[in-house]
């Protein structure tokens, strides 16, 4: 029932998307600060919730450009806590709203990638995520029975997001013990109450971009979410659209918890299809729009250009230049932004349109990312293989620890007798290894562990297994094709170069605040490896198999006509009785008596 | 069951199937059913068994012909100023394309020196970019192979593999990465590369761990290229251990050959449309010789042979320039490739709805493995006919004569070790071949004056034929006479042997089984103490396996019209020999070691038989 209602509710929900703007005007209207004449943070406290949009734009070294999206909406009400029901619903879009409170969510975290993350080319993305779909969930401490809320919400959430989510089932889910902890507040560290699960093969495209345009307070309508259109977003090399949802602090003194719902899309387009290999790239070129408003809901509405490389602008040519720059540290390092705030008119200039224009100048060296990973199988033939993860630490001089989260399906039965962990030819041993043996048919190998990776090296964690001969009824229609496997996880605390920002409540930029920072020296980053495909013995579903079936039952009639021939030994028949017998038979078998 | 149950009719029957007339008119029509696959009423059609290659429409435009020439030009200059492989420039060239550039070193001694190539100490860097297609998890990859080779060959494959590179790499419709590889000392860089992708070690390589992977490489396409131009282009398909590709790649090549209007051939022949024609017939029965040959030496008659042990579907595509007027431009050559490539990369599943066992008498014709097995399975009944028919004689009590009265044995059941022994001592000669050349070549060139290579070689021919003489060494083994029962006995152990032996060969490698069969059971079938012994002698040996590479050597000459003298061919026999011993070092090539371990300790117990005293 929740479920139609759902759905009603999202085909309903682009009709009302305008009449909502200007509902939402009327309700909110101090997120509009200077109309009301309120200073913000009153208006944060007397107001329930906020609406921020952020763009950051990165020109990569190979050519190509990265462009991020982040929305971010926080509603200060809390429906775990107090009990009471919550049906009044304003920017936090109502559909995730009630699967919150229906399901006692704590903690939501669900990506859908197309594409691989090329952290050699690339760096590091802001916030990572893994080829397909990706779903991590922490439930909340009162919640009884956490597999079957697992269980409903994917399927209420596989409606939402027109994805695939309910072929999550046991033989997927694992409960990480140490990887996945909470990003928001609470220390929960019970992790009977967490639940992760990917999709590897899932495709992402535009019936999914929908939905999740559709979650906006602005859907599609105005603002930075204007730029999303599906032709160019999935004209790209990578494409990644999440939702995250976490309790965060409501205000700077952490009195009281809000829920932070954000929204991120993470694209990279490619110089030599996309910008037919023109070191030239402009929001028309990327998008086909130019951006002409903010959101009117937007509390704040900012285009960030990493401009770090480039102080002098010897690197590239950036028009037109904004007078505003902003410093942040993101992923370890001192950034520098050139800020477009679209909430001032100046903005958009005379044509009242914003179309940034970036060009290339010269060439730089590429940067090394402190940590990257790889995986592999190994070996030929479908009985045996061998996994072979590599980590690979590119820090001159500081060894730090990994943590590693390998799920694998049922079917490959590892033999963890194998497992090995080497850097620079030497064994490493892991300081912690949480391995949970799979089921047939019912669950999933977990494997966890604690690695450390010294200075500049390469670690390879190594485990064999062998492939189970399935079911007939068990495998895919394309059973050829092969068995996905999903992504390794691996996290870790990676020393920083800069001091880190601790103070979480300072007003930053949406893309650097996303993973709570603890200490100044290190930084918290989430690398996936290449998910797996792997071929299964496939027995040969089509016509040979029944001509093997019919030629061995023709070879056993022969073979056992053959066999008698051979071993039977014959005697003569004794003559056949004479005809008075057997006329004197005839009768007495028509007379019922015993024959002679 | 009535027929057999009778035992008059019973009698009739055993004493026809155990006569010679079954085994003649078995082999004779062995030898008949195979040449007639190569008639083109008796073949199948081939047809496009793959639905994501056959509808789907593709549109080549790859433009960049001339310009590929002159890349490959630059790629000459370069090769020739570095005297070797220009790592360097190939790693610039790919990196400046887009594509994600990284190279592998590797070395390997070879056992001993390789003279029709040259080398011994064999050290090279094989370089590949990856093309990544956008949106795509890295799962699953295409390979596109051209070797750098020696001297002034086949700079056009490098030239057309950059450009294509290029023009691949500006395009979106990529679902599979796709591996642009040019590799050092063709057969031996392919194997270091696919052996350091795979992460394995099977033929004692050195090499360094590739850095760049793509995940499971679906197909390989390999490229030969040596002029500007070319009349045709010619698709070369047995691998390793005579494994071959899915046929629907070969229709994916002939299909595009066609569509361009390329002249394609298979075996170097065109195909004929003359099927009815006595010169019509004549030249399919060539091709397919040419192809049961070339499958039945378990060579790698390419670079594309090696990636078939990795279940990677893959051919090599040979460029022919002939004085004929027809010539077809490397733009055109350049659509090919694009078309192929784009059909492999719609493929939803690996290459498995068409044939792996077959054989082609034309492009447009194939033998499947149905077709082809009855005339192999003629041929090892007669091994079965005469097992039973010894078999009914060893049952059956022979009367007891005068001389097999008061002897200690009992005449029907002759001592285990009368037949153990020349099993065993045979088998040890096996082993001697199949060890004693490769470890003996450097006492054998401190004696005689002889190179390496010729040592390996001639030690092989020398405890070949020293294996004759074994009879001799076995019966001093056996402490009195050899009894009529014995040699049936070891007979009877000796046709099952060569038949178990020839089926299994058979089924992993049609063509070697089939050719042994042709010689070793006429030889088998026949012997028996009884025959005169000179004679049978001469013709024991001219069937033996040795004598069969020698015919085959011949015959292939034959076949690809280059014929050879007497000399000549025995130059080339002693090359094929030592060719095998290093196929199987270098590669794994299992028909060196089939043939010594297997076939000729077989053959020897047969000429055991003959001697028996």
């Amino acid at each position: 029932m929740a479920t139609r209602h759902l759905f009603i509710e999202l085909q309903t929900l682009n009709r009302r998307a305008k009449l909502k703007i200007i509902f939402a005007k009327f309700q909110c209207l101090c997120i509009i600060p200077a109309l009301v004449g309120v200073d913000k943070k009153t208006c944060i406290q007397f107001c329930l919730c906020t609406f921020q949009e952020e763009m950051v734009i990165r020109p990569l070294y190979s050519g190509d450009i990265y462009a991020s999206f982040q929305f971010r909406t926080q509603w200060d009400t809390d429906f775990l806590h107090d009990g009471k029901k919550v049906s009044h619903y304003r920017l936090f879009p109502k559909s995730l709203g009630q699967v919150l409170s229906k399901f006692s969510v704590r903690e939501l975290h669900i990506s859908f990638t197309q594409g691989y993350w090329r952290t050699m080319q690339w760096g590091q993305p802001f916030i990572p995520s893994p080829p397909g779909a990706e779903l991590w969930v922490w439930f909340h401490h009162t919640v009884t029975d956490v597999d079957g809320n697992w269980k409903e919400l994917t399927n209420v959430l596989s409606g939402i997001f027109c994805a695939s989510l309910n072929f999550i089932d046991s033989t997927n889910t694992v409960e990480p013990s140490a990887s996945f902890k909470p990003l928001g507040l609470g220390n929960a560290t019970d992790h009977r109450f967490l639940r992760y699960a990917t999709l590897p093969r899932e495709i992402v495209c535009t019936e999914n971009l929908t939905p999740w345009k559709k979650l906006l307070p602005c859907g599609s309508k105005a603002g930075l979410a204007v730029l999303m259109k599906s032709e160019k977003l999935f004209h790209s090399s990578f494409h990644s659209q999440a939702v995250h949802i976490r309790p965060v602090c409501k205000d700077w003194q952490c009195t009281s918890t809000a829920w932070e719902l954000r929204q991120t899309l993470n694209v990279v387009f490619d110089l030599y299809t996309s910008g037919q290999g023109k070191k030239e790239w402009s929001l028309f070129k990327m998008f086909s729009r130019t951006l002409t408003e903010a959101c009117p809901l937007a509390s704040s509405s900012k285009i960030y250009v990493d401009v770090t490389d480039n102080p002098g602008g010897e690197l590239f040519d950036l028009s037109p230049s904004s007078p505003l720059i902003s410093t942040a540290v993101v992923l370890g390092d001192r950034r520098t932004y050139s800020v477009y705030d679209l909430t001032k008119k100046e903005t958009f200039g005379q044509l009242r349109s914003l179309n940034l224009l970036l060009r290339w100048k010269g060439e730089n060296d590429m940067l090394r990312p402190p940590l990257h990973a790889e995986r592999y199988v190994s070996g030929f033939g479908l009985q045996k293989g061998e996994i072979h993860t590599c980590l690979y630490n590119s820090h001159p001089y500081r060894a730090y620890p990994v943590l590693l989260l390998d799920s694998l399906p049922w079917y490959l039965r590892l033999y963890v007798h194998t497992l090995t962990v080497t850097s620079k030819t030497r064994e490493n041993k892991p300081s912690y290894i949480h391995y949970q043996p799979s089921k047939d048919r019912l669950r999933p190998h977990l494997l966890e562990m604690l690695v450390q990776l010294p200075p500049h090296s390469v670690t390879e964690v190594t485990v064999q297994f062998e492939r189970a001969l399935l079911k007939w009824t068990e495998y895919t229609p394309d059973p050829n094709h092969g068995f996905y496997i999903g992504s390794s996880v691996i996290s870790a605390l990676v020393p920083s170069i800069v001091a880190m920002d601790t103070n979480s409540t300072r007003d930053r930029p949406l893309f650097s605040s996303f993973f709570p920072t603890k200490e100044e020296s290190s930084y918290f980053m989430r690398v996936y490896t290449e998910p797996l495909l792997v071929n299964l013995p496939t027995p040969d579903f089509s016509m040979p198999y029944n001509v093997i079936c019919l030629t061995c039952t023709v070879v056993a009639v022969g073979y056992g006509s053959f066999y008698n021939l051979l071993t039977r030994t014959f005697q003569v028949d004794e003559p056949s009785a004479p005809l008075a017998k057997r006329l004197a038979n005839i009768i007495r078998r028509l007379r019922g008596v015993p024959l002679l | 069951m009535g027929l057999l149950s009778d035992p008059n009719r019973r009698k009739a029957i055993t004493s026809l199937t155990l006569s010679v007339l079954p085994d003649v008119v078995c082999y004779l029509a062995g030898i008949a059913w195979f040449m007639g696959l190569a008639f083109e009423p008796f073949t199948l059609r081939t047809y496009m068994s793959e639905n994501a290659m056959g509808s789907t429409m593709v549109e080549e435009r790859f433009p960049s012909g001339e310009r590929a020439l002159a890349t490959a030009r630059e790629f000459a200059a370069h090769k020739k100023k570095v005297g070797g492989m220009p790592v360097d420039w190939l790693v610039k060239t790919m990196r400046a394309q887009g594509l994600e550039v990284f190279t592998q070193s590797f070395s390997r001694n070879l056992p001993f020196p390789d003279e029709s190539k040259e080398r011994f100490v064999v050290r090279g860097t094989n370089v590949y970019g990856i093309l990544r297609a956008p949106r795509a998890p890295r799962t699953e990859a295409l390979v596109l192979s051209a070797p750098c080779s020696p001297g002034n060959s086949n700079n056009q494959a490098v030239g057309l593999l950059l450009g294509l590179a290029q023009y691949f790499r500006s395009q979106i419709y990529w679902a599979k990465d796709i591996i642009f590889l040019v590799n050092e000392h063709d057969l031996i860089g392919v194997q270091a590369w696919l052996e350091g992708y795979h992460h394995t070690n099977i033929t004692g390589m050195g090499y360094t761990p590739l850095q760049g992977r793509a995940g499971s490489i679906q197909a390989a396409l390999s490229l030969e290229l040596n002029s500007d131009v070319v009349t045709s282009l010619d698709l070369v398909l047995e691998g390793l251990n005579g494994q071959l590709p899915n046929l629907d790649l070969a229709n994916l090549f002939h299909a595009f050959c066609q569509k361009l209007g390329i002249l394609c051939t298979i075996q170097g022949k065109l195909q004929r449309s003359d099927w009815d024609t006595v010169e019509g017939y004549t030249h399919s029965a060539q091709t397919m010789l040419l192809m049961v040959l070339k499958q039945a030496s378990g060579r790698p008659w390419g670079e594309h042979g090696l990636f078939l042990r990795y279940h990677i579907e893959a051919a090599s595509i040979r460029g022919v320039n002939s004085f004929r007027q027809y010539k077809t431009d490397a733009t055109s050559i350049g659509r090919l490739f694009e078309g192929m490539v784009r059909k492999l990369n719609n493929l939803l599943e690996r290459l498995h709805q068409s044939y792996f066992f077959y054989l082609m008498p034309s492009l447009t014709r194939f033998v499947s493995i149905g077709y082809y097995m009855p005339a192999f399975g003629l041929l090892t009944t007669i091994l079965l006919l005469r097992a039973l028919d010894l078999w009914v004689h060893l049952g059956t009590p022979t009367p007891v004569t005068e001389d097999g009265v008061g002897e200690g044995e009992s005449p029907s059941s002759p001592g285990l070790l009368s037949v153990l022994t020349p099993v065993v001592i045979s088998h040890l000669t096996g082993v001697a071949l199949y060890t004693l050349p490769v470890l003996s070549q450097e006492m054998a060139v401190e004696h005689f004056p002889v190179s390496e290579t010729e040592a390996v070689v001639l030690t092989a021919i020398a405890i070949y034929t020293a294996g004759l003489a074994l009879p001799h060494n076995t019966h001093r083994l056996i402490s009195g006479e050899g009894t009529e029962q014995g040699w049936r006995v070891l007979k009877l152990v000796a046709l099952l042997y060569l038949a178990v032996l020839l089926g299994c060969t058979a089924l992993i490698n049609f063509s070697l089984g089939f050719i042994l069969a042709v010689t070793l059971v006429p030889a088998a079938a026949c012997v028996t103490p009884h025959v005169p012994k000179a004679l049978s002698a001469v013709a024991m040996v001219l069937l033996s396996p040795g004598c069969t590479i020698l015919y085959c050597v011949f015959l292939f000459q034959e076949l690809q019209e280059v014929p050879v003298s007497l000399a000549e061919g025995w130059m080339l026999f002693l090359s094929v020999i030592s060719q095998g011993i290093l196929d199987h070092a270098l590669y794994g090539s299992l028909v060196y070691p089939l043939l010594a371990l297997l076939v000729y300790p077989c053959w020897l117990l047969f000429w055991n038989i003959l001697f028996w005293k």
